[in-house]
This record gives C-alpha cells, sequence and structure tokens, in this order.
C-alpha cells in the first residue's frame, strides 16, 4: 500500500470510535398529537429516546395495536456490536501497520459483510416487532403491519415514521465507502506495478 | 385644549358620585380602541405569546396566567384556595399546605405577585404572591407553575404590604395593614392607641432553593401599613412601606383615618435591622406559625414554628424613619434607577417623588420634624424632589418605562397618567374602563423595564363586556406606550379581582416548562411505580389501595372486600411519561374531589364508603381513544360481612 492509502485507512478505521459516541440510527414519529414528534436513537450499544422520557411512550403506544415492548436489555446486539466494532478497528490498525493489501481487502470485506449483515438483522427485528402483534390487540386492522421503514418514510396509522442514519451511522458509511476506495486504488495501483522483487541480499565480503 | 384641573376634577368627583348612584354606561365615543389594534394584539393559531402575564386572582386566592398581547388566559394556578379541579386541597398531598396556626384555612385573598429578581431584574426562578387575609406569603416555581410553599406571617394582620422581593431576592416583605394588640391578646378595642401596634417582617428567601424563613420582625406604631417597595441601586438595603391611619382611629375608619393631611411612607434600612439582629438586640416574642412546603416528589409537609425576633425602633438607631407623605398614601413606587421613590396618596392633589440621596442628606443633616412613637420624622421639603400637579384623582401605583416616564394610575378619575419622574411634568393621559387598581409595565419595578405596554388592572366593567347578572368580571386593559401618545388595544376579563400583575418575557421561561415528573424520581412513600406492585392492603378499619393508572387501565380495576365504614385511602400513581396525557380519577359519592395527575405523580384521596353497593370509579380527564373504558369497580359489603379483600393485577 502507499504511504497515503495507510494513512486514509488508519484515519476511517479510528474514525470508527466515534460510533461508541454517536448514535447510528434514528427512527422518528410524528403524529397530531404528537407535533415535537417521538424518536429512538439506536446506538452501538443502547437504544434511547430522543426525549428522556420517548422509549416508555412509544412503548406505552405499541400497546394498543399489541406491539411486543421494545426492552433494549433484551436485544443481545447490543451488547456484542460494540466487541464487533473494536474488532474492526483493530483489523484496520493492523492493516493500515502491515501496509499489506491483502489486509485491507480482508478489512474493507468483513467491514461490509457486517453492515449487511446488520441491516439484515435490523430489518428482522423491525419485522419481528411489525408483525408478532398480540392478537388480543386493542385496535386490529386487517392486514395491516406496523415494520418501521429499514430506510425511508412510511405512515403508520395517526403516526408518519422515517429511519434514516444517523451520525454514527454515517461515520460507517464513510468509513465503509473509504475502505472499498482505497481497494480500488490499491487494486489499480497493484496491477500498473508488478510487486517488487525482493531485494537481492548483500554481498557478503 | 384642556379646562382647568379644578373644574375637571370638581366634575370628575361629581361623575364619580354619578355612576356610584346610577351605574350609568359611558358613551361609546368613550368606548377607547385605536384602528390597527387588531393586528397589534393578535397572536395567531398555534403562535405564542409575547410575554407571560400572571395576575393575582384577588378574592378568588389564586394566580392566573395570561398571554401578551392576545390576553389569553393560559392557565389557573392554585395557591390559597382548594381547588377541586386540581384535588388541591383535597389530596392528602396537598392539605398540608393550608395548615395555619388558625388551623385548616381554604382560602384567601391573594393580591400582589412579585416574581423574584437577581441583580435588580426579573431571573424567572419563582414568583410569590401574599394572602391578605390570614397573613401569609406564597412562593410559586415557575418551571412547574405550582405553588410550592407557604409561610405564615405571625403577629400581623391583613398582609398587604407584600411580598414585593428586594433586589436580589434576599427577602420578600410583610406588613400589616389592620394594626391588632401586639402580641395578640384579649383588650377592648377602643385601647387600639395604646395596645395596637404594627410589624414589618423580612422573609429571607434561600438563594438556592428558594425556601422561606422568617428572619425579623420590626415592632411598629399602630397604623394601617399598605404597600412597599425595596430600594434597588443605590437605595438596595432599604424598603419603603406606606401607611395610613396615623390618626390611630378605630372605627370608621373611612373618616377617621382620613383627618391627617400628611400620613408616613416608613422607610426602612434593613441591611441595619440585620446588624442590629446580629448584636442581639432583637427580642424574641413567643409565637407560632406554620410553615408549609412541598417536597421534590411533590408532597406536601407542615410544620409549626415558634418564637420570631422582634425589633424595636428605640432599639436600633437608623433603622427606620417616616417620611411624611400627602394624604393617606397606598402605593410606593421606586423608579429603575433606584433614586425616585413616587407615592400615590389616595387623597392627595399631588404626587410627590421623593429622592433617595436627599432622604440620606435629610438623615446626615438631622433634618428632622420631630418623632412619631419613637421614629424620627424627616422634614418634607428636605426630601421631596418634585411634586406632580394635577394628575387627576386618586393616584394609587405607578409603574416606570425605559425612557425616564412613570405611569400612575388614577382610581377615582379612572385613567393612567403618564409624567416625567425628572421634573414631574405631566405627558399624557388616558380614560381606564373602570376603576384602575395597580398597573403594570413588563419588568415595570426592575431596573431595566421593557417599555411597550402599560396594562390597567380594573376593578369595575359595568357596561364593557355582555352582562352576566350582578356579578361581572373584573378586567385588564392593554396599551401601547411606544409612542408619545397611549393607545388602548386591548380590553380583557380577568378572574378575581387582578389586584396587580407582573409580566415577564416568555423566552425567559418558556424552555425551562417541565414535561412530566420522572416516576424514577418519584419518592411519595405511597407511590406504585409498576402495575406489578398495585395491591390493596388493609390495616384494621383503614384500607390502602395503590392504583396505577396509565392508557387506558387502572391497575386493580376490581376491588373487593372493603367494608361500610371503612377509611379508604387511593394512591393512584399516573405512571405516563408522556408529555400533556394526565389521568383522572373520581368515586362514585366521594364527598372530595376527583385527583388529577401529571404523568409520574401520586396523589391519594380519602374516602368513607357508607353504604353497600358497587360503586364506579373511572378517568376524568380525557386520556385516549379508550379513555371512556378506563374505568373500575369497587365493591362495598355491609359493616362486618366479613369479604375478604381480593383485587386484579395484570395476567
Amino acid at each position: 500500500m502507499s504511504r497515503s492509502s495507510r494513512l486514509w485507512l488508519a484515519a476511517a478505521a479510528l474514525s470508527l470510535a466515534l460510533v461508541y459516541w454517536l448514535p447510528l440510527w434514528h427512527i422518528s414519529l410524528k403524529a397530531p398529537q404528537y407535533p415535537e414528534g417521538l424518536g429512538l436513537y439506536i446506538a452501538v450499544n443502547k437504544i434511547v429516546g430522543q426525549s428522556p422520557q420517548d422509549l416508555s411512550s412509544i412503548n406505552n403506544l405499541n400497546h394498543y395495536i399489541g406491539m411486543k415492548v421494545i426492552t433494549p436489555e433484551d436485544i443481545p446486539e447490543l451488547r456484542f456490536m460494540p466487541w464487533l466494532v473494536a474488532g474492526l478497528i483493530a483489523v484496520g490498525v493492523a492493516a493500515a501497520a502491515s501496509g499489506k493489501r491483502f489486509m485491507l481487502y480482508t478489512w474493507t470485506g468483513l467491514f461490509l459483510a457486517g453492515a449487511v449483515a446488520g441491516l439484515a438483522d435490523f430489518y428482522r427485528w423491525g419485522y419481528d416487532y411489525g408483525h408478532n402483534l398480540d392478537p388480543h390487540a386493542i385496535i386490529k386492522i386487517p392486514g395491516m403491519t406496523y415494520q418501521p421503514p429499514l430506510i425511508g418514510a412510511k405512515q403508520l396509522l395517526n403516526f408518519h415514521a422515517t429511519s434514516w442514519p444517523a451520525a454514527g451511522g454515517w461515520v460507517l458509511i464513510l468509513a465503509v465507502a473509504a475502505g472499498v476506495l482505497l481497494c480500488l486504488r490499491e487494486f489499480r495501483a497493484a496491477r500498473r506495478t508488478p510487486s517488487p522483487m525482493p531485494a537481492p541480499a548483500p554481498a557478503v565480503a | 385644549m384642556r379646562a382647568s384641573w379644578w373644574t375637571r376634577g370638581t366634575l370628575g368627583g361629581l361623575a364619580l358620585a354619578a355612576a356610584l348612584t346610577s351605574g350609568c354606561a359611558r358613551p361609546a365615543a368613550q368606548a377607547g380602541g385605536t384602528g390597527d389594534a387588531a393586528s397589534r394584539v393578535y397572536v395567531a393559531p398555534g403562535q405564542y405569546d409575547e410575554y407571560y402575564m400572571f395576575a393575582s386572582g384577588g378574592f378568588s386566592g389564586q394566580l392566573a396566567v395570561y398571554g401578551l398581547p392576545s390576553g389569553r388566559l393560559l392557565r389557573v394556578i392554585p395557591v390559597f384556595s382548594q381547588d377541586p379541579e386540581k384535588a388541591y386541597g383535597y389530596s392528602e398531598q396537598s392539605k398540608p399546605m393550608f395548615e395555619t396556626s388558625y388551623g385548616f384555612v381554604p382560602w384567601d385573598d391573594a393580591h400582589h405577585p412579585s416574581l423574584s429578581k437577581t441583580d435588580g431584574l426579573n431571573d424567572g426562578r419563582w414568583i410569590f404572591i401574599n394572602g391578605n387575609n390570614t397573613p401569609r406569603v406564597a412562593r410559586i416555581d415557575l418551571a412547574e407553575m405550582n405553588t410550592k410553599e407557604i409561610i405564615e406571617i405571625p403577629n400581623a394582620a391583613g398582609n398587604h404590604a407584600s411580598p414585593f422581593v428586594t433586589q436580589g431576592t434576599e427577602y420578600v416583605v410583610a406588613a400589616t395593614r389592620f394594626s391588632v394588640p401586639t402580641p395578640q391578646r384579649d383588650v377592648s378595642i377602643s385601647t387600639y392607641k395604646e395596645n395596637f401596634g404594627g410589624q414589618i417582617s423580612f422573609v429571607a428567601v434561600d438563594p438556592k432553593t428558594g425556601k422561606m424563613s422568617l428572619a425579623f420582625q420590626i415592632h411598629m406604631p399602630g397604623f394601617d401599613y399598605d404597600l412597599a417597595r425595596p430600594g434597588k441601586g443605590p437605595s438596595h438595603g432599604w424598603a419603603f412601606f406606606t401607611s395610613y391611619n396615623s390618626e390611630q382611629a378605630n372605627t370608621l375608619k373611612e373618616r377617621n383615618a382620613s383627618q391627617n393631611d400628611k400620613d408616613f411612607i416608613a422607610a426602612v434600612n434593613w441591611q441595619q435591622a440585620e446588624r442590629c439582629v446580629a448584636q442581639g438586640k432583637a427580642k424574641n416574642w413567643p409565637t407560632k406559625y406554620a410553615h408549609n412546603w412541598v417536597d421534590a416528589s411533590d408532597v406536601a409537609h407542615s410544620e409549626m414554628l415558634t418564637g420570631s425576633k422582634v425589633l424595636e425602633p428605640g432599639d436600633c438607631p437608623g433603622m427606620v424613619y417616616y417620611l411624611p407623605t400627602p394624604k393617606s398614601p397606598h402605593g410606593v413606587d421606586v423608579d429603575p434607577s433606584g433614586e425616585f421613590i413616587a407615592a400615590g396618596g389616595k387623597l392627595a392633589t399631588v404626587i410627590p417623588v421623593h429622592g433617595f440621596g436627599r432622604i440620606q442628606k435629610a438623615i446626615a443633616d438631622q433634618a428632622f420634624d420631630g418623632q412619631v412613637g419613637g421614629i424620627q420624622v424627616l422634614k418634607y421639603e428636605a426630601i421631596v424632589s418634585c411634586e406632580v400637579k394635577e394628575p387627576g384623582l386618586g393616584p394609587l401605583h405607578t409603574e416606570f418605562d425605559d425612557k425616564g416616564n412613570a405611569y400612575t394610575s388614577m382610581f377615582v378619575s379612572s385613567e393612567i397618567v403618564k409624567w416625567r419622574v425628572s421634573d414631574c411634568a405631566v405627558l399624557d393621559r388616558i380614560p381606564t374602563y373602570y376603576s384602575i387598581g395597580h398597573l403594570l409595565v413588563p419588568g415595570g419595578d426592575t431596573r431595566k423595564p421593557d417599555g411597550k405596554y402599560v396594562i390597567a388592572l380594573n376593578k369595575i366593567t359595568k357596561d364593557r363586556y355582555l352582562p352576566t347578572g350582578p356579578e361581572l368580571a373584573q378586567s385588564a386593559q392593554l396599551i401601547d406606550i411606544t409612542g408619545d401618545k397611549m393607545q388602548l388595544l386591548l380590553d380583557f376579563p380577568t378572574i378575581g379581582e387582578p389586584h396587580y400583575a407582573q409580566a415577564i418575557l416568555a423566552s425567559a421561561i418558556k424552555d425551562k416548562q417541565i414535561r412530566t415528573f420522572p416516576l424514577a424520581e418519584n419518592k411519595d412513600p405511597v407511590a406504585t411505580l409498576s402495575e406489578k406492585d398495585a395491591r390493596v392492603e388493609r390495616k384494621g378499619n383503614v384500607v390502602h389501595i395503590y392504583m396505577t393508572a396509565i392508557r387506558s387501565h387502572f391497575v386493580p380495576d376490581n376491588i373487593e372486600g372493603i367494608h361500610v365504614g371503612d377509611s379508604v385511602y387511593w394512591h393512584v400513581t399516573n405512571l405516563e411519561q408522556d408529555w400533556d396525557v394526565p389521568h383522572g380519577f373520581a368515586v362514585t359519592g366521594a364527598n372530595t374531589s376527583e385527583l388529577l395527575l401529571m404523568p409520574g405523580q401520586t396523589r391519594t384521596i380519602a374516602w368513607v364508603p357508607e353504604r353497600p353497593g358497587v360503586l364506579p370509579f373511572y378517568c376524568t380527564d380525557f386520556c385516549s381513544a379508550l379513555h371512556q373504558e378506563m374505568q373500575g369497580y369497587i365493591r362495598i359489603s355491609p359493616r362486618g360481612a366479613g369479604t375478604p379483600i381480593s383485587f386484579n393485577t395484570p395476567k
């Protein structure tokens, strides 16, 4: 890897540490009775309301449609995701330190796989909350499910729901994009200049 | 072109007499208002007012919150009167607020709101208000807009000259409007001159918590102490109290207390009083007074305190001086600079303006005009800075703008007169409808008034609104003071009599309004913080029901095992943590009130069922789409039936 690629890779890997402070995702709900909006921030290790009471308010509203109570303590992903991020940082830094292209490709591959798995898992949870409803729910509308959008906006009864990456999510997106671009750059560089031959051993006097 | 003031004054007097006897309406031409007024007070739907105005509810005992310039009523804060709507004074958690040394006193006459101040400016933390009848002062938290504390003022009667905070909220003041035997005892009323005295009190305010404590009292000659203002800037450390009845009449005061050409403003150097107290010059009077406060979990407590530190003016030289002031002075108001002190003599033909620098010089020069009750009287000529000539009839109160002007209310001639503080020149006048008492300029008692509006607070409305039987509303009138001529913009009715009001920029307190009470911080011993903890417990013939409320059900909602004659306590906790989702609670036949529960709050109502049967209870505050379903039943068995306690909890 070139010196600048190694620096970029190190920066991308270290930037992931920001997700320990910045939320990854933001789900927001607006209704006539909630002009100020309700919302949840999903972070690497927790789910919190955008206002302190929002999680309990959303859970309380969800009881009308028979949705399960969202209990962050019961979501195992929130326990191991911080370690996955730590692993990604470690592998990324190691790749930058080694300067080996293979390590860069591995890191980017792991990162992309993790991101896809994370989104799939997020979809799975959303599907589960939105579909597995209490058969004795107070409000039952035939055919209606309440899965929040994976990304984008959707009307759920009186609530307009939106789901977008939050600051930490954008950090991940930029970091993985940086990884992909570095892979392309290094791949091209590798094709142009064949890998250097081992240096001839110095003549022994 | 104006008729001579004296002619007009006489005619005004005749008009008043006519109005009192015939109740005639004013001609429409005098109805006031200007062409573009509507657009200047219009606050579009969904938009906010620029100011909060806190107006005393007078004999309603409460404090009303209005928006300005719209005049919309936003909230009535219960203070000195039981309020069944909010269970204030009915719930076990709020009943202690009404304790006094006279027992449970569920009503008072609220007069003067006073915003807390830092460095002479409104700081938006608390507002204080006095209870006139059974002497009390209340403190209201401005982030919650609820009454947090009430302290009784001992050795006093009629706490009118109160609370009027000092420049840094070091003290709220109190003074007796009805002199009484001091200390209280059984004497003939005709011995007024020998036995009756006044009491000026300083109640210290804790700068962090706001908690009030009686610091010291000053035992004064037996006059009627009427209104007060502490000084600010150069006059900080002093407070000024008007008095009338220097005649010391004890009957037909209307005439007998109106004989002297001048009565007195008591100028009190409270920093000197503090020194005398520190030097041990105060005497401890045995007395008893109640102190009631609300704790962090919204539960009220009451304690009965004893003893009060009382200073005699003769024991503390330099603490009190009398400023002779014509005639039966009512309001006393200190201008933004802290230098000028305007007095509204109800029966005076001028508004005298005393100069604080002149007062200090007169004291230094010993320009005394004798003594009254051991208090030096300063020479009027030495202290008066100027007099507003021909101001109108019945001057009462003065507030100030930011351009060196003063606005004085004229009760008898029913108008506001605008005059210049520096030379007492009258600049403008505008009628009010009718018989204005107090008036206010937002920040008008601070170092930096906001000279946009003056609001007239009127006692009589007569023909101003659709008639509503014999009892008519009192009113407030919003008047623009940004130009040379005052302009009437809006006329709106108020709850009770809006004696005095204060206003503060909405931006100062709007964003710190509390939305819910955090359940995690609810330490009320009878709180039920989760549905699984809901229960019913019997102890002898006392039954405690620990109930929760959340959209849209109570837990438990079926209760059996209650017997006729049991003392039942409903402890209901609102588990909501969502803004603007209160629940209510009411049970058939309860001879108390409903409960109204804010999110996270616990309230208790006591109930003694009197006949067997099954009674419903329900939520009284429309909380959700299933509000009508939010109900339950309680079974009452005959005395001695032995039905065991049972209740349901969530599956």
